[in-house]
Formats: C-alpha cells, sequence, structure tokens
C-alpha cells in the first residue's frame, strides 16, 4: 500500500522564540529545528504499517526552504522510503500548505496519509483536514491507535470520558494524537542507508493566502507581584485580595 | 529539569555533514532519553546500566566506524560525536561503549581471521556479546612492555598464565581480547567466557567510574584453541593501535562530560540569588564561566579537525595524544570548578557535575596518564624519549 506522512520543520520547542522584525515571523536567527514532535508520531505509525504489513511504500513530504531537507531525511533514516520537498522560502498559509501538499500527493494515489495533529510552531491543526478536503478522502483527527482491516480501517480517539473506535474506508487521512506510539530513534544505519533515499524536489505553486497572518506579539509581560505585608499579620489582607480581586478563594 | 544546551560558539555545527548532524542528534535524544534519568542512581550503587547494552546496539553505537558485519560504516567525526554525546551523560557509559567498539571489536576487526571477524562482530555489534580488553596488569600500567602474562604454544593450544587487572567490562564479558607474550613478544587472543582457567574478580571501592564495571582477569593455565590467535598481531605496537582508537573516542567523549558540567553551571549561576542577585552577576563566576566556555571552544576545533585527519588517513598516535591529554585535563577542571561554583549543591547527586568530577579523575588517568601523554609530546618536540 502507499503511504504518505506529511511532515513540518518547527523551531525546536527548548528554543526561545523572538518576533521576527517583519512583526509577523519569528527571528529565525539562533534557531535549532526539529521535526515537529507530534508529526513523529505520524512517521513512526507509517514505518510501523510498513513493518507490520510487508509491500508498503511510505512517503515523506513537507513543505519548506533547502534546509527542511536535513527533516526528511531524519524520516527517511527512521525508515520511510522516499520523500518530496516542496520548496518555498516564504511563509505561507495553512489554505497555502494545504494545497501544496494536496498537489504533491495527487499523484500517488495515498491509501493513506498521516500528519500529526497539530505543528508545534503554529498549532493551527487545520492543514490535515484540509488536505482530506481537497483529495476528497475522509479525515480522523486526533487518533491514538490504529489497525488495518480489509481495505479499511479501525481508529481509536480519545474523547471526553471515553474512547471512541471508528471504521473507515480507505483511503482515509488521520492526524496523530499523543499515545498513538513511542517514535523509534533513527539508528546509526538508517542514517547510513538514507544517504541513498531519493529526495524528490518540487516548487511550491502560487496558492491564494485566505487568511494570512497579520501580525505576531509576544505575550503582555507578567506584571510585577505585590506584597502586601509579612508574617500572620497579612494573612487576611491576603485572603481578602484573593477572595475579592483574584477570586480564585 | 531544563534541555541540555551544548556549546557551538564557532558554528562547528555548521562543519558537519546532514548526517553527522543526525548521527548527534539521534544519540543525543537517545542520552537524554534513555542514560540521564537513571545514571545518578546507578553511580550511587555502583551498578552498570545493563538494560541499555541491547538498545545501544539497535542504536548502532557499537563499533559504528567500523564497515561490514552488522556495523554502521559512520565515519570518525561521527563516530566522535557519539562519544561525545555518550559521555555527557556518563563516562561510564562511554567507557562501556569504547571498549566493545575500538579494543574489542577492532582488534579483531583489524587483526583478526575471517573466521574471527564472522564469529564475533555480528554479535559484539548487536551487544549480544560483550567484550574486554586485557593489557594493563597489576605492576604495569604506564609500561605495557613489561607484562608478565604469557602464552606458551601446546600442540594445537596455547596456555595462557597471568593477570590483569583496571579491565572495564571484566566480569560482564562473552569475549576477552587479552596481550600476551609468546617467547617475548606481545600477541592478541580472544578468550571466550567459561574457558576453564580464567576467571574474574570484580574491583570495588571505587569513587569514580561507579556506574561501569571494572574487573581483574585471572588466567592459570587457561587452554585456549590455537584458533583464537589474533593472527596479524605482533609486539606492542598491535595494542598501541586499539589504545589510539580509544583515545580518539575519549578526546571527543571528554568534552561532552565538560558541556554537561558547563551547561548545569552556567544555567545554575543565572538561576542561584545570593546577595539579592543572580551569582552569575559576580565577575568571580563569569571569569569562571568564560574561561569554561573558551577551553570548550578551543577543544571543539581540536577534534573536528582530529577528526577529518583520521578520516583522512593523516591522524598520528601523537596528534591523539595532545587531544586526550589536552580535553580530559580541561574536563576534569571544568567539572572541579563547576563543582565549586553549586557550592554545597555541587557535592550531591542531584547535579551531575559532582560525579562528572569523580568520573574525569578515572579518564585522565586511563589510556595513557596526562604524564605519559606529555612525555610523547615532549618526544614530538625534542626528539627525545624521557621514558626509555
Amino acid at each position: 500500500m502507499e503511504v504518505a506522512v506529511c511532515l513540518k520543520r518547527v523551531p525546536d520547542t527548548a528554543s526561545k522564540i523572538r518576533v521576527g522584525e517583519d512583526g509577523k515571523t519569528i527571528d529565525t536567527s539562533d534557531v535549532q529545528y526539529i521535526v515537529s514532535p507530534y508529526d513523529e508520531f505520524a512517521i513512526e505509525e507509517a514505518i510501523a504499517i510498513k513493518e507490520r504489513q510487508g509491500d508498503t511504500q511510505v512517503t515523506v513530504v513537507t513543505l519548506g526552504d533547502t534546509a527542511a531537507q536535513k527533516e526528511l531525511r531524519l524520516a527517511l533514516a527512521m525508515g520511510a522510503d522516499s520523500g518530496i520537498l516542496i520548496k518555498s522560502d516564504s511563509a505561507l498559509d495553512a489554505n497555502q500548505v494545504a494545497r501544496n501538499l494536496a498537489a504533491a500527493l495527487e499523484a500517488k494515489s495515498c491509501d493513506l496519509i498521516l500528519f500529526g495533529r497539530q505543528s508545534a510552531d503554529d498549532g493551527s491543526g487545520q492543514v490535515g483536514p484540509m488536505v482530506a478536503r481537497i483529495l476528497g478522502m475522509p479525515c480522523v483527527t486526533d487518533v491514538v491507535s490504529v489497525e488495518l482491516l480489509d481495505g479499511a480501517v479501525r481508529v481509536e480517539r480519545e474523547v471526553e470520558g471515553a474512547r471512541e473506535v471508528i471504521e473507515s474506508s480507505l483511503p482515509v487521512t488521520l492526524t496523530a494524537q499523543k499515545g498513538l506510539n513511542t517514535p523509534r530513534y533513527a539508528s546509526l544505519k538508517g542514517i547510513m542507508q538514507a544517504k541513498k533515499k531519493k529526495i524528490e524536489e518540487v516548487e511550491a505553486q502560487p496558492f491564494d493566502a485566505r487568511f494570512p497572518v497579520k501580525s505576531l506579539s509576544p505575550p503582555p509581560a507578567r506584571p510585577e507581584g505585590k506584597i502586601v505585608g509579612e508574617g500572620v499579620d497579612a494573612v487576611a489582607e491576603l485572603v481578602r485580595l484573593l477572595r475579592e480581586e483574584a477570586k480564585v478563594l | 529539569m531544563e534541555p541540555y544546551e551544548s556549546v557551538d560558539f564557532f558554528g562547528i555545527e555548521e562543519l558537519l555533514s546532514e548526517d553527522e548532524r543526525l548521527v548527534q542528534h539521534s544519540v543525543r535524544e537517545f542520552v537524554s532519553d534513555k542514560v540521564i534519568p537513571d545514571i545518578a542512581e546507578h553511580f550511587e550503587k555502583a551498578t552498570f546500566p545493563r538494560d541499555l547494552i541491547p538498545q545501544l546496539g539497535e542504536l548502532g553505537v557499537l563499533g559504528a566506524n567500523l564497515e561490514g558485519y552488522g556495523c554502521a560504516g559512520l565515519n570518525n567525526v561521527a563516530y566522535g560525536l557519539i562519544m561525545q554525546e555518550l559521555e555527557r551523560g556518563d563516562s561510564g557509559v562511554r567507557s562501556f561503549v569504547s571498549v566493545q567498539g575500538a579494543l574489542v571489536m577492532y582488534p579483531i576487526y583489524a587483526f583478526g581471521t575471517e573466521e574471527q571477524k564472522q564469529k564475533f562482530l555480528p554479535k559484539l555489534a548487536t551487544g549480544e556479546f560483550i567484550g574486554c580488553f586485557g593489557l594493563t596488569e597489576p605492576d604495569h600500567g604506564s609500561n605495557p612492555n613489561g607484562m608478565i602474562t604469557n602464552a606458551v604454544k601446546d600442540g594445537d593450544s596455547y596456555i595462557l598464565n597471568g593477570n590483569k587487572m583496571w579491565i572495564t567490562n571484566g566480569c560482564i564479558a562473552d569475549v576477552a581480547v587479552v596481550w600476551a607474550k609468546v617467547d617475548g613478544v606481545i600477541r592478541g587472543f580472544v578468550v571466550e567466557k567459561g574457558t576453564p582457567g580464567f576467571s574474574t574478580t570484580l574491583q570495588e571501592h571505587k569513587f569514580s567510574l561507579r556506574a561501569s564495571v571494572t574487573s581483574e582477569l585471572h588466567f592459570e593455565d587457561c587452554r585456549i584453541p590455537a584458533a583464537n590467535l589474533l593472527p596479524e598481531t605482533g609486539g606492542l605496537k598491535s595494542p598501541l593501535k586499539c589504545l589510539t582508537q580509544a583515545r580518539y573516542g575519549i578526546a571527543w567523549g571528554a568534552l561532552g562530560s565538560a558541556m554537561a558540567s558547563f551547561d548545569c553551571a552556567r544555567k545554575y549561576s543565572v538561576s542561584r540569588i545570593q546577595f539579592g542577585k543572580p551569582i552569575a552577576s559576580f565577575q568571580l563566576v563569569q571569569a569562571k564561566l568564560a574561561e569554561m566556555f573558551s577551553e570548550i571552544t578551543k577543544g571543539q576545533l581540536m577534534v573536528h579537525q582530529l577528526g577529518r585527519l583520521k578520516d583522512q588517513n593523516k591522524l598520528r598516535p601523537q596528534h591523539v595524544s595532545m587531544a586526550k591529554r589536552n580535553n580530559c585535563y580541561q574536563a576534569l577542571e571544568i567539572a572541579r570548578t563547576a563543582r565549586d561554583m553549586l557550592g554545597a549543591n555541587g557535592v550531591t547527586y542531584e547535579y551531575c557535575v559532582g560525579r562528572h568530577m569523580l568520573n574525569m579523575e578515572s579518564v585522565k588517568t586511563y589510556e595513557g596518564t596526562h604524564d605519559i601523554h606529555t612525555l610523547i609530546l615532549g618526544q614530538e618536540v625534542t626528539g627525545i624519549a624521557a621514558y626509555e
């Protein structure tokens, strides 16, 4: 079967994020990049399916600048078979990303397309469902288990207080929630083998931006704390403030 | 706990290829997830984290710079980065991997028969077999040429007699690469666990490399098949070639330890408030951090070029001596300074600096002491060997 995983290169979650000079994007100097953590669950699931099923091709796709090759290469080192880099040097909105991903995947006739539930940077959580819509596939979000049946798939989602079991026909798009699996480390042999795997490069197409980011601002600085007094004498005033001003009691 | 931040002041990452970066990334993640959480407890209880062995094999770090036989076939810079990342976790874990790869797999790979390679290397690469390397003796450390252990040919066998000391992995090893004199010439042998006449004892009561097994090996009329001789070995240069491999890895590894100590000291000094401000705002603290930062950067540049020389077959043992000597010395100094900067907290297992400080005392001493490497460099610049 044909499986695709869409992944995103995002700033390391440990990086300190500053807003860039344009006020719309982040300052990328000194930022380390990683594969978005939810996408790692998607990659792991695709490789695990390939190992269980046999006769499966796993393609990893990303949209980004040339540096995003590294994140594709990591997925290839984990065990994916080939990669597609949709090259774009500028920040695109979710519509542009989804349309480009769909365009790159259309010809592949995928049985299964996997995403992380949301990216670790923008976190809009909509690219997966949008790609499914464009390609005319059903989409199940936030899955925590995937079982392939004959021409169908049974997945589980965690919903408030319960576990939902859903069966879908193939092809289908799934987005991965934490708990789906434990992503493997890229083994050193895998890294050496990945050097021989192919990454196809295509230019991003100029689809319309439907909801571009207008501005980006850091959260407001936390106001200074207030010291209401010292020792036992301050307790009454503190309780009053917690009750009347902060309204937490 | 805040995530680890390594030092890369001179943009050395840009000198790395994509696969070298991926190797570093994978091993760093592994160390953060699998080594760091339990290592202080292992150190305190003096236990080796054996559960790591199959995982290290699966990751591919055992004999990672060898070709074929289940090995990853990495270049020497990638291999060095592995050592650096592992020793950021603990010198004991790095020692395990160094011994397995550079001191057991390498001599079988370099001096063994095809049959020996087929028999041992794939299982050593996965960690199914554990190896140890017996060169040092109770009375012969810096002067291995004086070894007493000997082997006498007897029909289709050799009979080994002697004792080895300070042997990493000894008690847990399935395979020992043992050096013994045959008619006065040092040769290498593979001795398998369970061979009659071969026994081990655990060396306890050490304050360093506590998360690593250190042992004595004893050979009493130990009869091994003549086929276990590593045929291409001959003279002291054979074990010294192995030591050059291992010392190369240590030169990188020591920087990992130094970066762990530096990272800890830097974060601590920024968050520790005394006299109403972070201790990092005091000049004495800044001077210490600046010194550490500079020494780490110098060490990084040294091992990077050392690795490129090794990949170009231009490496000489003297190059390795300089890097091993310098980086171990600096890592120990950095750990001591970091320990000092953490005040009383520095002597607890809650912080890594005390553990790294204690470990580096061994790492500075083993695989050629600091002073012996000094004399090797002295000979390099004067042409006169002070130790002969």
